[in-house]
């Protein structure tokens, strides 16, 4: 039996605006990512690349075609739905959103508790253990604010993965890294995909990563115009 | 309290960490809530006063019921009443006994040239029975002249000033141009009206009020015969009597008085409008505060959104952070109100006083008021749109 692709596009269009000032981001995109994969979305500034990433992230309304993601069509879907698909997928955003009050491991464990698997115990050592794996088991009580930006996004890293997310979207999640810490991210999201068949789709200008990608994905105003596989 | 709390929530306590990890506006937050708790404190303190001082008369006599001039709203306003319906009264199946009552405010002019109002009542001696006890043991003896019974409460009287009563030494002193001899004492305190109480007999009234006369009492109390249903008596009352008359049981009669002062009056109303401008006070602060937190986490919250919280998660922390500031915020609140209240009772003689039911009204007030402001600030958390993170 084939599984089934954790994400499927079909035809998918989307405006912003209304009215005159109506303006259509993504024109006619279809497109299918296989388990445990690793594709990479490029294109220039305004090309629909993180309009995309948010449409088959259950982060925005689909208004026009089909998203199938994790078996379950986004088009018309509920809230109820949406928050329930949204606890099986990691974000990691450009930004690093951490919560400012939160130290690094309570950071980590907001990603934890969302599922509420394991016991409080449990969920503060996979905490730690995560933060760990990015190099900041000296930095577990560090609140934000005492953080450099690397580490900030290295927390973001291991709050998006802590829980074992079935697929993640990343946008530009190495931007704020250096050399090393970017590879070490990506090289972890290629690893478990391998690993445990986590799917990750990931928005970046990194050319230092693209080595890594099972299949890259290029936009432009709106549609792909490009779909390869690295040799 | 971290902890504590993340034991109670069975989850992070958000809520917590967001206040305490801003002391500062935390501070303002706590400071605004204890503001507001203070100012209804002492609105309800004052009215409690009001309440406590209205009622306490009553409390003097033991009768069943009260005859009253239909348009006498309290102990002391409207006209009097003609003496002759007690007498009628005495006709009506089941009605024992009817005492008319005097009542009159008089000048006590002090000795060290202040002045001190004194409400002063007048009853037959013979009818000690209607004074509660134990001041009915003393009411024989108002028979002699120009005795009477004089507060030991006043306002404004010295400790020691009414030491010698005890021993047997009556206490002189002039009022309404008349020497009166307080042969006992009684304690009430001062009360808006007045600065304390006299009790005298109906003829030593008369001679302290000359304009009054025994045929025109304030009240005529009445005492229903033993084993009567008093309901039954002020129904059959009232329909021997003119309408020109209020027929009430004592205790009905002290509710209406308490209804009048509080809805009616100028000093009730003031100080219930206090309480309620109190409350929105709080209200608008904690909504301030509130809804400033909810502004300035939004991009946390549109990160917990994408992570899959769901909005009752959003609204337990607004809702966490109100009752947080409730509680912190009463603490203060209840502390300098009570300090309050005891430089208020000292300065005035008010019955101003800080009782369980009154501090529980306001906390849950408090919570309420609390609860309503972050379901107010929670319509902000639509705002927090995840789609705005990428």
């Amino acid at each position: 039996m084939v599984e089934a692709a954790p994400i499927q596009v079909t035809g998918l269009n989307h405006w912003f605006g209304s009215g005159d000032t109506r303006k259509q981001a993504i024109w006619d995109v279809g497109l299918q990512i296989e388990r445990g994969s690793l594709t990479i979305l490029m294109g220039a500034s305004g090309s629909g690349k993180t309009t995309l990433l948010t449409l088959i992230g259950c982060l925005r309304e689909v208004q026009d075609g089909s998203v199938r993601l994790l078996g379950h069509e986004l088009n018309g879907t509920t809230e109820a739905v949406s928050v329930a698909l949204r606890r099986r997928i990691g974000f990691i955003f450009q930004a690093h959103n951490l919560h400012n009050s939160l130290n690094a491991t309570e950071n980590v464990l907001m990603g934890l508790q969302v599922n509420g698997t394991g016991n409080a115990g449990q969920q503060r050592k996979a905490a730690r253990h995560s933060l760990s794996l990015f190099g900041l088991g000296d930095r577990l009580d560090y609140l934000p604010a005492n953080l450099s930006g690397g580490q900030k996004q290295r927390v973001a890293v291991a709050r998006a993965l802590a829980p074992n997310p079935e697929v993640v979207f990343a946008d530009e999640p190495t931007a704020a890294l250096d050399k090393d810490s970017g590879r070490i991210v990506v090289e972890t999201l290629k690893a478990l995909g391998k690993q445990r068949g986590t799917t990750t789709v990931m928005v970046t200008h990194d050319n230092r990563v693209l080595e890594l990608a099972d299949r890259i994905i290029t936009l432009e105003d709106g549609r792909i115009v490009d779909d390869k596989t690295p040799v | 309290m971290t902890r504590l709390l993340a034991l109670l929530l069975g989850r992070l306590p958000i809520g917590w960490m967001q206040l305490s990890h801003n002391r500062t506006r935390m501070a303002a937050a706590l400071a605004g809530v204890a503001f507001a708790n203070i100012l209804v404190f002492v609105q309800l303190g004052i009215l409690g006063a009001l309440n406590g001082s209205t009622i306490a008369p009553y409390a003097l006599f033991r009768a069943d019921i009260m005859l009253s001039s239909s348009d006498a709203n309290t102990l002391t306003d409207g006209s009097n009443i003609a003496r002759v319906r007690g007498f009628e009264a005495l006709g009506v199946p089941g009605v024992a006994r009817s005492t008319p009552l005097y009542i009159g405010n008089i000048e006590w002019q002090r000795d060290d040239g202040s002045t001190a109002t004194l409400q002063a009542f007048g009853i037959d001696p013979a009818r000690a029975s209607v004074i509660t006890p134990p001041i009915d043991e003393s009411i024989p003896a108002l028979q002699l002249e120009d005795t009477v019974l004089i507060d030991n409460a006043t306002r404004g009287l010295e400790p020691g000033d009414l030491a010698g009563i005890d021993g047997g030494t009556a206490y002189r002193f002039e009022a309404n141009g008349r020497t009166l001899s307080a042969i006992g004492t009684l304690s009430m305190g001062g009360g808006f009206s007045a600065d304390g109480t006299l009790m005298t007999s109906d003829q030593t009234f008369f001679r302290l009020f000359g304009s009054r006369s025994a045929s025109a009492a304030n009240h005529i109390l009445i005492d229903a015969e033993e084993g009567v249903d008093t309901s039954v008596v002020v129904e059959r009352l009232r329909n021997a009597l003119p309408d020109t008359v209020r027929v009430m049981t004592l205790e009905d009669a002290a509710q209406a008085d308490l209804l009048y002062q509080t809805t009616e009056r100028p000093t009730g109303i003031i100080f219930g409008f206090g309480v309620v401008i109190g409350i929105l006070v709080g209200i608008v602060i904690v909504y301030q505060i509130l809804s400033t937190d909810v502004a300035d986490h939004l991009r946390e919250y549109a990160t917990f959104k994408a992570m899959g919280y769901g909005q009752p998660f959003f609204l337990g922390i607004v809702f966490e952070e109100a009752i947080i500031l409730a509680i912190l915020g009463f603490l203060p609140g209840i502390g300098i109100s009570a300090l309050i209240y005891v430089g208020l009772s000292g300065a005035t003689g008010l019955p101003v006083e800080l009782d369980l039911a009154t501090s529980s009204a306001v906390f849950f007030g408090t919570l309420l008021a609390c609860a309503i402001s972050g379901a107010i600030a929670t319509r902000r958390l639509a705002n927090a749109d995840p789609a705005d993170l990428f």
